[in-house]
């Protein structure tokens, strides 16, 4: 349905750089990634707002990177401040509507009005409406407008819990009923709860496009890893060892070796935290990575304790209060840490 | 007002005391001027149809030149608030001209282009417009002279409207068109309003540039200085009193009303 094809743009501070993505009919796509990494200037540029420097924008097959805004039948709808503030909610949700009788336009109105939830808010301004309103208001106008593809920014972010969730039960049942969706965000749990398909977007570059599963099971970025609670998540590089089923997996001067078939070149290294055990000694065990180093952090975790340990890059290992107590562990010491190579999972 | 002084330093009582000096310095010479009117030569001013002629007369090509100027102002103004372009500071500046040049020296401008031997006056001449001496010069004086303050403020209503919301009406299908009148000229109206207000206001009580355009027919301003150098301060003064009543009620009541919208 919409393909964004190679394209790249810089617009003050922010640059979009070789994007590319395909959003079929139906598709619920969320782009997930901080703030200020161009999300928000991509979806303008997909509505005509921003203009692209290279690229295509390919809608149903035709090309509208050089389309007018008000031809390309797309619209978006901002996290707030996007209704009109000197018309009513009913006047709001007309806007988008040509129709000879008024009756016409009422009856659209209020079909978009009820789809949203709103029936009951058409006389209000919109600058006496809650939050969860003013979002379902900017729904309905889209969808009275016809445009079957939404561009929704952060549409949840200014919202409490509970309209939230009424939202999102709202942006599932418009999306099942048709509407192709594509929301950026900065927060993983709505994207998990949203989304079909998933972009994640670094530093102006969507560097991974994958179902949510496979996003948060084989995340490549270190932004999704750090967001679900994964703690050993490192880039280096990796090469092979000649005559050995490990490899050599470099980060910031240091050495790990995992047990590995991945492919050499750039890779991601993922330990779980209670993979790691510490000692005081040099003790080798069967482990086949072994690294001194400094204790720059303990801190409690639901269940256990999560001691940070600076090896040349931090590494977190979770141990039982017991075993603290016994070794003795504080910030500072020298310790050693250990895991085997089978513990280390490269991805690619 | 016991609160207000009573929580306050001496810096604040220094700054209103100062503020109340210039409020002074505004009011007092007014009041001077309402309080040194017999009431009998005020109903004699009223009563004269040359001076009631006079002030419709400021009052209507005031008004005219405002309307006729705003259909090339409120566009102008909206160029300079959402587009880039070169020299856009000059163009900025070449609209605060009229504020910093002696209006006399405006009003010889204006003449200049308007005489017999000129473009528009020999157009105008074909269309059976006359401007030296006329009306149509008078609104000319007028507008060109206070015409800035209608830009400026329509460019400062504009530039007030978020552009989001213009683009959004586009991605609602909405044509340039249609955006400018249901969504930027809506919503920066009371600042255009604003510009109207005090455009008409600055025009009327034009003195400078409308006395070289046109001595005769008199507007009001013009007919006060006749009055005062032909006959002197008290046969003035009535003639000023009533114009300027004409002019702050007129002036009141919108303000009055633009707050009210």
């Amino acid at each position: 349905m919409l393909v964004v094809d190679n394209i790249s743009l810089r617009a003050g501070n922010f640059e979009l750089k070789e994007i590319n993505f395909r959003v079929d009919k139906g598709d619920y796509f969320v782009i997930l990634g901080i703030s200020g990494v161009g999300k928000s200037l991509l979806l303008e540029s997909i509505a005509g707002l921003t203009k692209i420097n290279s690229g295509e924008i390919i809608l149903r097959g035709r090309k509208i990177s050089d389309e007018k805004i008000q031809k390309r039948n797309i619209s978006i709808v901002y996290q707030d401040a996007d209704l009109f503030p000197h018309l009513t909610v009913f006047e709001n949700i007309a806007y988008p509507l040509h129709s000879r009788t008024e009756k016409n336009i009422r009856e659209k109105v209020l079909k978009a009005a009820e789809q949203t939830g709103i029936a009951d808010k058409l006389e209000r301004i919109p600058g006496t409406l809650s939050g969860g309103e003013y979002q379902r208001v900017a729904l309905a106008r889209s969808l009275a407008s016809g445009n079957d593809i939404f561009l929704l920014d952060e549409p949840l972010s200014a919202l409490d819990p509970k309209s939230k969730n009424d939202l999102r039960a709202l942006l599932r049942k418009l999306n099942r009923g048709g509407i192709t969706i594509i929301h950026v965000t900065h927060d993983y749990e709505e994207a998990v709860s949203l989304a079909n398909k998933i972009g994640v977007m670094e530093n102006g570059r969507i560097v991974h496009v994958a179902s949510p599963e496979e996003i948060f099971k084989h995340p490549k970025s270190e932004f999704v890893a750090q967001f679900i609670g994964i703690k050993n998540f490192l880039r280096g590089e990796l090469t092979a060892i000649p005559q050995s089923d490990l490899k050599r997996f470099s980060t910031n001067g240091i050495n790990i070796f995992p047990l590995t078939n991945v492919n050499d070149g750039e890779a991601f290294l993922l330990i779980q935290p209670d993979e790691i055990s510490i000692s005081n000694s040099a003790e080798s065990g069967s482990a086949r990575n072994h690294f001194k180093g400094k204790i720059t952090d303990i801190a409690r975790a639901k269940i256990g304790i999560e001691v940070t340990v600076d090896i040349g890059c931090e590494l977190i290992s979770l141990i039982s209060s017991e075993a603290m107590n016994s070794l003795e562990l504080k910030i500072g010491k020298e310790v050693w840490i250990s895991f085997k190579a089978s513990a280390c999972k490269i991805y690619k | 007002m016991k609160r207000y002084f009573s929580n306050k330093s001496l810096l604040n009582l220094v700054f209103t005391f100062l503020g109340g000096i210039l409020l002074l310095f505004i009011i007092a010479p007014l009041a001077g001027m309402y309080l040194s009117t017999s009431l009998g030569s005020l109903k004699e001013a009223v009563g004269s149809e040359e001076v009631r002629n006079s002030i419709w007369l400021s009052l209507w090509t005031a008004m005219a030149g405002t309307i006729f100027f705003s259909f090339f102002a409120i566009p102008l103004a909206y160029l300079l608030a959402r587009k880039k372009f070169p020299l856009k500071n000059v163009v900025n500046g070449i609209i605060d001209i009229p504020i910093i040049i002696p209006h006399s020296a405006a009003g010889i401008a204006v003449l200049g282009i308007i005489t017999r031997d000129s473009f528009l006056g020999r157009a105008g001449e074909l269309l059976g417009i006359k401007f030296v001496g006329n009306p149509a010069g008078i609104i000319l004086a007028m507008a060109f002279v206070s015409i800035p303050f209608l830009i400026n403020a329509a460019r400062d209503g504009f530039a007030a409207v978020p552009e989001r919301l213009e683009k959004i009406a586009l991605t609602l299908g909405a044509s340039p068109i249609r955006v400018f009148f249901t969504i930027s000229l809506p919503l920066a109206w009371r600042s255009i309003l604003s510009g109207f207000i005090l455009m008409w206001a600055r025009g009327m009580s034009e003195f400078g540039a409308v006395i070289i355009v046109a001595y005769n027919p008199q507007t009001a301003p013009v007919m006060i200085f006749e009055r005062f150098t032909s006959y002197g301060l008290k046969y003035s003064v009535p003639v000023a009193v009533v114009f300027v009543t004409v002019c702050l009620i007129i002036f009141v009541t919108l303000r009055l009303v633009k707050k009210k919208s």
